[in-house]
């Protein structure tokens, strides 16, 4: 039989043993939680185990696994690893031509999924993806008349059936099989840079830097994580999987995407990931609260997080400050600080990290001064995430901290960040080029970002993407991502591109931020329709220059990026949109299809052009497509006029 | 029109659960309807389509029970319905929405659906207000319904907010929710997707179809987008000026002379 600790269901197993009642996963459902104990996970993954083997799910096919964060989602993800197959999951989100690709690359055999709107997409591509024999869905919602040849209930998959006995036996014989170098889970990347490419983690990549995560920051089985992020993605997998099955701790799936915050409210979940954009959103809407809040809360708050401000991060990583000053700081606990952790359900957080992008020091340090320990880790897909952690007592807003245990880091001659793990992928699924480009002999691993170990603290520092960071025309250093962050640093700017390599300045597209931006204009009287009418609107381009002449200034004082400073820029007519591929699911941009969509931007504003008129092609949510169209103004920064054009 | 020469569209069973015979309904002078019949089959989607003024909704509030037309009658699970209060009709398992949505603005969106519930609800007022025991189970029975119907239509997120406070969409499909709570036999709907964009439209077309083939509901709907009507009903009714000018399948209806007559007019020569 396998070692007890060489694969997922293997841990369940142990877990159902030693923890047995204890809450395993936690969902709400028909607005009440509803609980499962380890021991009861244990027995439904074994049940579905055995429907697998039924529908004849052989030892090394790839089961896809679409659908939004569902217990039983996750149990279908470890059903698939006990008879040897490997889970895929997918983006839900994606539309039906999207899932194309993944699909037929991996030749998946089986997908359960969520609902009927994925059932609907894979019949639709059905002719695309012949090597997909089944479908299991979780919700039978809609699907009633149905032709069930090739459709399964899950529910039905996990009844009891007759042939017990035999498939026991295949089932044990299969998980023998299994060891640390058996394929756990194949994950697609966001594609960040083209084409997706397949990551092939094994037992032993998840399970190490699971552990290694664990380790770091003490985890154990009382810690509870609220699962929200995307299912394909892999922070979602190595914490759900990785650090929840071997610390025991619960896992809880909120009852849809718009009750996450509530949700989290009432979980109080004590480990949290979120990326830089969910605290951002966070602080807006907290902001946005404030302002609409009386007089004497508007004035506490004020006062208290200015007294959090100074001593907030201090008493967190425990060093010392006066008497009065903390004193101070338990009453504005009382006050403030409590009531609002509570609000954002963060009271109980002993680990919070946030990685993916740059967080805004100004939003980290909100965090921190209220006493929630907030960190930055750096990881990738390829390394099961874990590369390098901020310890307590040692979070700086510009690192990602020290190498987790067992990882070693290198920095090469031209910049780029290697890393060695346990944790480093087994390969990319039918790529060997691009596995050995990525991966050494030696287990070195090409991160593809550049960075520098800052020297006072020993900690990673990451710059921007290698193959990014290239030359103005001038000679001087164009780090585009660097720029944008601290662009995007402000609330009313969503996103921004910057472009410029080559060239002998640099030029930006921008999107506002229709929360922020949209609240602004209602405190200005501003009257708007829509996203387009407010991002041309010319009060709206004075404030975005405004934030653009900040960061200039910043620039400047920093004689590397110098020449990055911004002369001209424009907002876009529409909002980036993974639909339309301008950024990932995961929202990170993809600069050279957005540079290609809008080259006529491009050009105008390199040409020196005052405004430039547009057609967009833009798709729906079912996948139609649409066009919009616009006339876009252009703006210099030196020559800012402030104008009032508001009739 | 007699019931032989009503063309049958793809339903199945075709066990008539309402048939409207000879209604006429006047107010004062204006006739509202004038002579109309025609039947609603067990589990089907009846539209009823026609201009402004046609007097769809008039032929929706005499299906309910509010108006009391002057000639005819209505039919009910095969007994003929004598005159009602339009309580008496939900009791039978008639439930509808409003085409200017009727919610209490003031409550919640659970609160607002849990309304549906009160013809199930048996407990008097006295065992209401001590609550404990049988009218406790009572309520906990009715709030697992109720969330369910929250489940279907996908409204958890708006759960306790105020119904006033939500998008016009939104409060459509809390107002659904409402209707649904009664399970209703027949479900009314007055203009479901009157003032919806195109994707709430779809949601919209998407609930009713799950309505009607998860819990095998029939459903009478009103509605004046052509594309939704034809797309996901089985039969459809066209009224123009208080006539039937046609009835059968949206295939039938869509090529039928008078109704595209009665759509694109009349050209004078």
């Amino acid at each position: 039989m396998a070692n007890v600790m060489e694969t997922l269901p293997a841990l369940l197993e142990k877990n159902s043993k030693i923890y047995g009642n204890k809450p395993a996963f936690r969902e709400k459902a028909f607005g009440i939680w509803q609980t499962w104990s380890w021991k009861q996970v244990h027995e439904e993954v074994d049940r579905l185990s055995l429907g697998f083997l039924e529908l004849g799910i052989k030892e090394g096919d790839h089961v896809s696994i679409i659908g939004r964060n569902r217990p039983q989602l996750y149990w279908s993800i470890l059903a698939a690893q006990n008879v040897g197959a490997i889970p895929t999951p997918m983006y839900q989100d994606a539309v039906a031509q999207e899932m194309v690709f993944p699909l037929s690359h991996c030749s998946a055999k089986f997908a359960v999924v969520e609902d009927q709107e994925q059932v609907d997409k894979l019949i639709e591509i059905s002719d695309q993806i012949p090597d997909l024999k089944g479908i299991a869905y979780l919700d039978a919602r809609g699907l009633r008349n149905y032709d069930h040849k090739n459709l399964h209930s899950l529910k039905e998959l996990a009844a009891l059936n007759s042939k017990e006995e035999v498939l026991r036996t295949e089932l044990i014989k299969r998980q023998k099989n299994q060891n640390l170098d058996t394929k756990c889970v194949l994950l697609y990347t966001s594609g960040t840079t083209g084409r997706s490419k397949g990551v092939v983690l094994c037992n032993k990549n998840v399970l190490e830097s699971g552990k290694a995560g664990i380790e770091f920051d003490n985890i154990n089985q009382d810690f509870s994580l609220i699962c929200y992020l995307p299912m394909a993605w892999v922070g979602d997998f190595a914490f759900t999987m990785g650090l929840g099955l071997q610390s025991g701790m619960c896992l809880c799936c909120p009852e849809s995407a718009e009750t996450l915050h509530e949700d989290l409210r009432e979980i109080g979940p004590s480990y949290f990931f979120g990326p830089p954009r969910f605290f951002e959103a966070l602080l807006t809407s907290v902001n946005l609260k404030i302002d609409d809040a009386g007089s004497v809360k508007k004035f506490l708050y004020r006062y208290f997080m200015g007294v959090a401000k100074k001593n907030g991060e201090k008493i967190l990583e425990k060093k010392s400050v006066g008497l009065i000053n903390r004193v101070m700081y338990l009453l504005g606990d009382i006050f403030i600080y409590g009531p609002l952790k509570n609000r954002m359900g963060l009271s109980k957080t002993k680990v919070g990290y946030t990685a993916g992008e740059a967080i805004g020091p100004e939003i980290f340090r909100f965090y921190r001064s209220l006493g929630i320990n907030l960190k930055q880790l750096y990881g990738q897909t390829e390394a099961c995430v874990f590369v390098t952690c901020q310890p307590d007592g040692e979070v700086y807003s510009e690192t990602v901290g020290v190498p987790v245990p067992g990882v070693e880091l290198k920095v090469s001659d031209s910049g780029e960040v290697f890393y060695r793990s346990p944790g480093a992928f087994l390969e990319y699924f039918k790529d060997i080029a691009n596995t050995n480009k990525t991966k050494d002999k030696t287990g070195w691993v090409a991160t593809g970002d550049a960075g520098f170990i800052e020297e006072e603290t020993g900690h990673l520092r990451i710059i921007d993407r290698a193959k990014d960071v290239g030359k103005m025309k001038q000679g001087s250093l164009f780090a585009p991502k660097y720029v944008e962050n601290k662009l995007k640093f402000y609330p009313n700017i969503l996103e921004a591109v910057l472009f410029g390599a080559g060239k002998e300045y640099c030029v930006a597209l921008i999107n506002i931020d229709l929360t922020a931006v949209g609240n602004w204009a209602e405190k200005n009287n501003i009257s708007y329709a829509s996203y387009q009418e407010l991002a041309g609107n010319s009060e709206v381009y004075n404030m975005i220059s405004d934030h653009i002449r900040e960061v200039n200034e910043s620039l400047a004082a920093d004689k590397s990026l110098s020449g990055c400073q911004i002369k001209r820029f424009l907002v876009l007519h529409k909002e980036l949109d993974p639909d339309d591929g301008e950024i990932t699911r995961t929202r990170k941009v993809r600069r050279n299809l957005v540079s290609e969509k809008y080259s006529d931007l491009i050009l105008a504003l390199y040409k020196g052009a005052k405004e430039v008129f547009t057609e967009t092609e833009v798709t729906y949510e079912d996948g139609r497509k649409g066009k919009i169209s616009a006339t876009v103004k252009i703006q210099d920064i030196q020559e800012t006029v402030y104008q009032n054009e508001v009739a | 029109m007699s019931k032989a020469s009503i063309s049958i569209g793809g339903v199945t069973g075709k066990v008539p659960v309402m048939e409207i015979k000879n209604i006429v309904l006047r107010f004062g002078g204006v006739v509202a309807i004038q002579d109309i019949s025609f039947d609603i089959y067990e589990g089907e989607i009846r539209a009823i389509i026609g201009p402004n003024g046609a007097g769809k909704s008039s032929m929706l509030n005499v299906i309910n029970g509010f108006y009391h037309p002057q000639e005819g009658e209505v039919w009910f699970r095969g007994r003929k319905r004598a005159a009602m209060k339009p309580y008496q009709i939900a009791h039978q398992g008639i439930a509808r929405t409003f085409q200017n949505i009727a919610l209490f603005k003031g409550m919640s969106a659970l609160d607002n659906i849990m309304t549906g519930r009160f013809t199930h609800m048996k407990k008097g007022v006295f065992s209401q207000m001590i609550w404990k025991g049988s009218a406790e189970r009572e309520e906990y029975e009715n709030r697992e319904i109720v969330e369910r119907v929250i489940d279907f239509l996908e409204i958890q997120h708006i759960r306790k907010t105020p119904v006033g406070a939500l998008p016009y969409g939104l409060q459509k499909r809390v107002e659904l929710g409402r209707a649904l709570a009664a399970e209703p036999q027949l479900l009314l709907l007055d203009e479901p997707m009157a003032g919806m964009n195109v994707e709430e439209k779809e949601d919209m077309s998407r609930y009713i179809l799950d309505v009607n083939s998860e819990f095998g509901t029939t459903v009478a709907l009103i509605e004046h987008d052509m594309g939704v009507v034809m797309d996901i009903s089985d039969r459809v009714v066209v009224m123009d000026y208080g006539k039937k000018i046609g009835d059968g399948s949206p295939d039938e209806v869509r090529n039928d002379q008078a109704v595209i007559d009665a759509y694109l007019g009349v050209s004078d020569n």
